[in-house]
């Protein structure tokens, strides 16, 4: 009985350390996020709207990752990318919705 | 009729139509753009909204809303804050570059009591041209290098040539010119589309909101708010232009600035501009 719950703790303890080293983000897993926070960056500026947060949060994120903090850099890029399509999504609405506030 | 004639007609009646329907659109883009129209429904929305209000004391902005502020520009306004750059820029603008020539042989009459004609739709270019740009084009042909757009002495110079305009009615004028009413319509889009973090206008604040309070400024009303530029800002502790005005407002809001004097910019001066005519030039101005 005492064995096997031994064994089972064990396992455990076995599959909660694989775990944490898995969800570990990486220099490539840096490089891949930030990819993809820029491209939209890039959207954004094409649109002429950028968020001033957006480009915060990068340098952030950039900063972490220079810190060797590639979780913390992973998770500010997702930010990041999250702001800039949010501004994406705001030029696109905005094109047509500016008309309803022209006073008339 | 056989087939083929019947099949011939079909196909030229429906070309017919989709080139009627394509013109028709065409004129509606084209008669969408109505700068009068615009104006008198901007001028009757303002005059409504705040009845006590007298036309010309619009381009006072926040002090023709609010009494006490009134009071506190008054007295400020005795030994105004823009007044060493209203030195400056008279010195400046008196200065002969070092081919002899001076900003006044740049403009007409002299450069004096213009302020009132500027942005202007310059058909060579096609583009807006503001009285920042002018100056700078003034250096340019000159030899001089351009200043910078957003402050010290390109501040200083405005400000000089806005007071010998003092009073003088906005006379902004919009060609039968495509390029001109684009131009226009570009500044009206610019003006009343949300941007940055916080999703604001421009006439988010100077629309809706004029004569509310953000925190404790009053904001001022989009008639006339341009009559006033540059300001000496208080905020800023120095001259701003109108530049200067435009950078900061979309920084507040989070959005990232254009370039001073972007031709966006010079088209939302242009529609703001034109939205004030008939008002007088009250610059250089002081603002909180």
């Amino acid at each position: 009985m005492c064995r096997f719950a031994v064994i089972r703790l064990a396992a455990l303890a076995l599959l909660a350390a694989f775990a944490t080293s898995a969800l570990a983000a990486s220099a490539d897993d840096f490089k891949t996020a930030l990819a993809k926070a820029e491209a939209a960056t890039k959207a954004a500026a094409a649109l002429k709207n950028q968020w001033t947060t957006t480009a915060d949060v990068l340098k952030a994120a950039q900063a972490a990752a220079s810190a060797g903090n590639y979780d913390q850099a992973v998770k500010l890029a997702g930010e990041a990318e999250v702001l800039a399509n949010a501004s994406i999504a705001q030029a696109k609405e905005q094109a047509a919705d500016w008309t309803k506030a022209v006073i008339r | 009729m056989t087939a083929k004639h019947r099949k011939t007609a079909i196909c030229g009646a429906m070309l017919a139509l989709a080139v009627a329907v394509l013109g028709a659109q065409t004129a509606r883009a084209a008669s969408a753009v109505d700068p009068q129209a615009d104006f008198k429904a901007f001028r009757a929305y303002f005059t409504k909204r705040f009845p006590k209000v007298p036309l010309n004391d619009f381009v006072n902005g926040p002090y023709s809303m609010d009494a006490g502020l009134r009071k506190q520009w008054i007295e400020i306004d005795a030994f105004p804050p823009y007044q060493f750059a209203l030195d400056k820029g008279k010195q400046m603008f008196e200065t002969p570059f070092p081919n002899g020539k001076t900003y006044a042989d740049c403009f007409p009459n002299k450069g004096v009591g213009i302020r009132q004609n500027y942005p202007y739709f310059d058909a060579k270019s096609g583009e807006v041209v503001t009285l920042d740009v002018a100056l700078n084009q003034c250096r340019q042909q000159n030899g001089q290098p351009p200043l910078d757009y957003s402050k010290d002495d390109m501040a200083a110079l405005t400000a000089y040539m806005a007071y010998t305009s003092r009073g003088k009615p906005f006379d902004i004028k919009i060609p039968n010119d495509p390029r001109a009413l684009a131009a226009y319509q570009k500044g009206e889009e610019y003006f009343y589309t949300r941007r940055g973090q916080l999703n604001f206008s421009c006439s988010s604040c100077h629309v809706q909101s004029a004569g509310d309070h953000i925190r404790t400024e009053v904001l001022a009303p989009a008639l006339g708010l341009v009559a006033a530029l540059p300001i000496y800002r208080s905020e800023w502790g120095g001259m701003g232009t109108t530049s200067r005005r435009l950078t900061s407002c979309n920084s507040q809001v989070r959005a990232v600035p254009l370039k001073p004097e972007d031709p966006l910019y010079r088209d939302v001066e242009y529609y703001l501009s034109y939205m004030s005519n008939g008002l007088p030039i009250s610059g250089p101005g002081a603002r909180p």
